[in-house]
């Protein structure tokens, strides 16, 4: 009998079980890929059991052992991390099919390697996601950023070699030169390191509260993972990844990582009323947002598909940390629909850029002008990931920015109203111009030629689009952006415990 | 007569007695054979002493049945029954590893000698730690010593420079070991004896410039052998130059024994009573100990030479364990004691690997690591795991380590010092991860001389060092043996130097 607890535990073990069987499987591709796709799967139900389970009101855990005196290694769900889970194993069921096409389509090396790094990386995310502690969350943290070194630096040519350096190197250094001098003082101030509802330091205020402000600096900036600026720059450079792993990885798995533990610590480790009452905050609010402004900015000038999908993540994830840092009710809702809806339009717009570069090698946005008239589905999700990004109902990256705007309001920051109205815009503008420049104007090379003419039609019984493996994956989750729009509701109302209600 | 009783007089005397038979050995597989058993024999030996220890307490033995103080003691209590579980067991895994590495370093006709003198260097070790003397402390240590020059020595087949690197260190160890005895001998005209708990009680209230000296003395005496930074010239060519197999058991021993010499004086002997202690560790070990942290592992970063990268790390490390010392508290010895541990799992398990590398390639220059998760890749792994290890990630020992030290910090107040270990902690990120991006993403060399064909080191070396890199993640994950005992023994020791 699999109880919401023991599935916890096998969330994180059956993903290295799969490591191993595809690492025996190494000869045998399709069965390698069989594995993956069964390990998925398996996974998906569990992290949905756990859902359900939390959504019961239940707050499932489980106990591994203790690593040292009163430091386990414990798990145990929470809405944000059921939500973060079914978000992890979902999409990466969804990406190991794509993954399949990717890989395939464009005949690289080493597969192997790429599908055992992605399992160890998958159990790490669902570690991250269930953890019951800092100590158990910084675990895992790091295993999540060792477990994708491999997949950042798969091309192995000297590109790969400088992008891994600075992934792991600002990754790391982090996490291990803030991230951790900051769980121990939250330790030695506290003596746990258990994520409880209310804030742990909200309960030693005489302590804690002369270096709320500090403590807060060293998490907001020790989670590299987050990007918030100027730790971001890990994120750019992991792009020398094969596009699945930015797809999953940097659009959900790792980043989401940050944002999340930026929550959950906001949330069940300070409290949001400690940051209130000592405005501790404000000045990672205005961090986040400078964050929000200025890497929109710079993916604006940013010609290759991938780079500017990386700015803007890096953007769209201050959204998050925006809203922890508002430190109201509604704030932190806005940062946990966020997590969610950002996953699904981020991941559907990589997914595009990879069924492009496999279709027709191009990375750069200025050469697929034209494009959209042969790959009408790809950019036809495109538009709509993007719209979702940009935050247009009725899609589902319309709420995080509701609720974000509510969050400001009550915060009395109008001023972060216009900025997240402003980002917006500039979304507009740099993300809808992809598909608008793909489906209206003329290639590069019969520009001259063509020149007024308005451009063709789609030829609907000629296209070349993707590879299927490639091209089903970004119209489900586009699909899934559009039907989580309608879900709010029900998403608000599981998250409500979180803002201390439902 | 008991076995139980004789327990303690066993790690010495074992290898004490039966090390010289290793000469009269058939040159070849026979010296190796014997000096891997004596060395097991003897962590047998180890082993159910820290159970024996753990259990019923102290342990006093008498040697000759001379009752101290005339006589000589040797008293076990938990802090140096792990240390020497801790020098017996390396000397176990090395012993085993040292067969082929050594058949390619070392001449045939010297085989015997080598492990002779490896056993005696492993003896003194476990004599200095195993003693409740101070005189008998100096003895072993340089019984420990003078072995460890003939065993660098032996270097010299394969890099003439380990001469000189022996003679610079028998200088300097000399001069450490001179300061040592002369501290003891003003201890002595103080006190009028030489047994370390006698000397405590003896000491106790007495203030005179005869003790300040003998403790200055013996305080430089000591960060002289364990290469207490600025103190420290003479190990990073030691380490390189020696055989491999050698460097791999000094760099997980001998500093981590006058480490423990330190803490026994420190706490045991003078104790908080002596009013110079309190100074010695504001103003000579936390800024010695940072001072080191920074510098060497800065100097480790641009080393081209991969064993010395490891040597300067070691000098790095031994700040990390000043550090917690110098805090003063049961969480800051603890936390030393238990880096003594970690460290010596963690650097015995890296200077093993690069022994590999040596074997297939030749060379211990940082080329030759060239692409070697190619043509290596049980090596590698080992190395990139204990390296993460030595860098303190989650899961490994290094990470239980840094913990450990941290609280320690935070709980102190020095939250300064918390920051500056991570700080230094990275600095070893900056030089595992050269290493780490030339064995993973460099190509194997195809010409020149460090081309190597693919093929892994043998069962032999293989086996031993991924013991020691699995110790590197079960100790990671499971502290109830290494961080209990060391709670323990930081309990004791703070205890009798009448904290609080």
């Amino acid at each position: 009998m699999i109880t919401p607890g023991n599935a916890i535990a096998f969330t994180i073990a059956l993903p290295l079980v799969g490591c191993l069987i595809i690492w025996l499987l190494d000869k045998k591709p399709n069965l390698r890929e069989a594995a993956t796709l069964a390990t998925g799967w398996l996974l998906l139900i569990l992290s949905v059991i756990v859902f359900m389970a939390v959504g019961e009101g239940h707050r499932p855990g489980y106990q591994f052992f203790e690593v040292i005196d009163g430091l386990p290694l414990a798990f145990r769900a929470e809405p944000l991390g059921a939500m973060f889970g079914v978000i992890a194993s979902g999409l990466w069921l969804v990406n190991s099919v794509y993954s399949i096409g990717y890989m395939r389509g464009g005949n690289e090396k080493h597969q192997t390697r790429f599908y055992m790094s992605f399992a160890v990386a998958i159990s790490a995310a669902m570690g991250v996601a269930y953890s019951a502690n800092l100590f158990t969350l910084f675990i895992f943290y790091e295993v999540l950023t060792l477990s994708t070194f491999p997949l950042v630096t798969h091309k192995g040519d000297a590109n790969a070699a400088r992008g891994g350096r600075v992934y792991l190197g600002v990754l790391m250094a982090t996490s291990i030169g803030l991230l951790l001098p900051a769980i121990v003082w939250t330790y030695a101030i506290t003596e746990t390191t258990d994520f409880t509802v209310g804030g742990i330091l909200a309960m030693h205020v005489d302590a804690a509260g002369p270096i709320v402000g500090v403590l807060l600096g060293l998490y907001a900036f020790g989670i590299g993972k987050a990007a918030l600026m100027p730790m971001h720059p890990w994120l750019p450079n992991a792009m020398v990844a094969p596009t699945p792993v930015s797809a999953f990885l940097h659009a959900v798995a790792v980043v989401k990582a940050g944002v999340f533990s930026i929550l959950k610590i906001v949330v069940y480790i300070f409290g949001i009323d400690l940051l209130k009452d000592t405005g501790a905050s404000i000045p990672f609010m205005w961090i986040a947002a400078i964050s929000i402004l200025l890497a929109s900015a710079i993916a604006m000038h940013k010609d290759n598909l991938k780079a500017r999908l990386a700015y803007s993540t890096v953007s769209q994830l201050s959204y998050v940390t925006l809203g922890a840092m508002l430190a109201t009710s509604m704030g932190v809702m806005g940062g946990a629909t966020q997590i969610a809806a950002h996953a699904l339009g981020k991941m559907t717009l990589f997914m595009c850029a990879g069924a492009i570069y496999v279709a027709h090698h191009k990375t750069l946005i200025s050469e697929m002008r034209g494009l959209g008239r042969k790959m009408p589905w790809t950019f036809g999700a495109f538009f709509i990931g993007a719209m979702s990004i940009i935050g247009l109902p009725p899609l589902a990256g319309s709420w995080p920015k509701f609720f974000l705007m509510l969050g400001a309001a009550d915060a009395g920051q109008l001023a972060i109203i216009i900025i997240l109205m402003i980002s917006s815009i500039m979304n507009v503008v740099y993300l809808l111009s992809i598909p608008v420049q793909a489906f209206y104007m003329n290639p590069a090379e019969e520009g001259e030629k063509a020149q007024g003419a308005g451009g063709k039609g789609i030829d609907w019984g000629n296209l070349s689009e993707a590879p299927i493996l490639c091209l089903a994956p970004p119209l489900f989750t586009a699909a899934g952006a559009f039907v989580l729009f309608f879900l709010a509701d029900d998403l608000h109302t599981y998250l409500l415990p979180l803002i201390g209600g439902g | 007569m008991n076995m139980i009783a004789q327990l303690p007089v066993l790690p010495v005397i074992v290898p004490l007695v039966l090390a010289p038979i290793t000469l009269l050995l058939p040159k070849g597989r026979a010296p190796h054979l014997y000096a891997t058993f004596v060395s097991w024999a003897t962590f047998a030996a180890c082993i159910f002493l820290l159970r024996e220890v753990a259990e019923a307490g102290v342990l006093s033995y008498h040697l000759g049945d001379w009752a101290p103080p005339l006589g000589i003691e040797y008293r076990v209590d938990l802090a140096n029954a792990l240390v020497l579980v801790l020098v017996s067991g390396i000397a176990a895994v090395v012993f085993p590893f040292a067969y082929r590495s050594v058949q390619l370093e070392i001449d045939k006709h010297q085989s015997p000698f080598f492990y002779g003198a490896l056993l005696i260097c492993m003896t003194g070790l476990l004599g200095v730690t195993i003693t409740g003397d101070a005189f008998n402390v100096f003895v072993f240590l340089e019984i420990s010593s003078l072995s460890t020059y003939a065993l660098i020595a032996m270097g010299a087949r394969r890099d003439r420079r380990a001469l000189t690197a022996s003679f610079n260190y028998l200088v300097m160890g000399t001069i450490g070991a001179t300061f040592f005895v002369i501290g003891i001998g003003l201890l002595y005209q103080a006190t009028g004896t030489l047994n370390m708990a006698d000397l405590h009680d003896r000491l106790a209230g007495q203030n005179s410039r005869v003790i300040d000296a003998g403790f200055a003395f013996i305080l430089v005496g000591i960060g002289l052998k364990l290469a207490m930074f600025p103190m420290h010239l003479w190990l990073p060519n030691a380490y390189t130059y020696a055989p491999s197999a050698v460097s791999a058991f000094l760099a997980a021993t001998a500093t981590k024994v006058a480490v423990y010499v330190l803490i026994r004086f420190l706490f045991t002997v003078f104790g908080f009573d002596f009013a110079f202690l309190g100074a010695a560790f504001t103003w000579v070990l936390l800024p010695l100990g940072l001072a080191g942290m920074f510098v060497a592992s800065l100097v480790a970063v641009f080393q081209e030479d991969v064993k010395r990268m490891l040597a300067y790390s070691s000098v790095g490390q031994i700040g990390y364990m000043l550090l917690g010392l110098s805090f003063a508290t049961v969480e800051g010895v603890s936390a030393s004691l238990v880096h003594v541990v970690n460290h010596a799992l963690m650097k015995g398990a890296l200077f093993m690997a690069v022994a590999c590398v040596v074997l297939r390639a030749g060379s211990h220059s940082i080329h030759a690591f060239a692409g070697l998760s190619k043509r290596m890749p049980y090596t590698t792994w080992a190395f990139l795991i204990s390296g993460l290890s030595l860098i303190g990630v989650p899961l490994t020992v290094g990470f239980v380590s840094k913990w450990y030290l941290l609280t320690a910090a935070f709980a102190a107040g020095h939250w300064y010092a918390g920051f500056l270990i991570v700080a230094s902690s990275l600095i070893a990120l900056l030089y595992i991860g050269r290493v780490a991006e030339v064995m993973l993403l460099r190509e194997p060399a195809t010409e020149g001389k460090y081309v190597i064909a693919k093929q892994d080191a043998p069962l032999s070396m293989l086996i031993p060092m991924w013991i020691l890199v699995a110790a590197n993640i079960y100790f990671g994950v499971n502290t109830d043996l290494t961080g209990d005992l060391a709670r323990r023994a930081a309990e004791a020791l703070m205890l009798t130097a009448g904290a609080g």
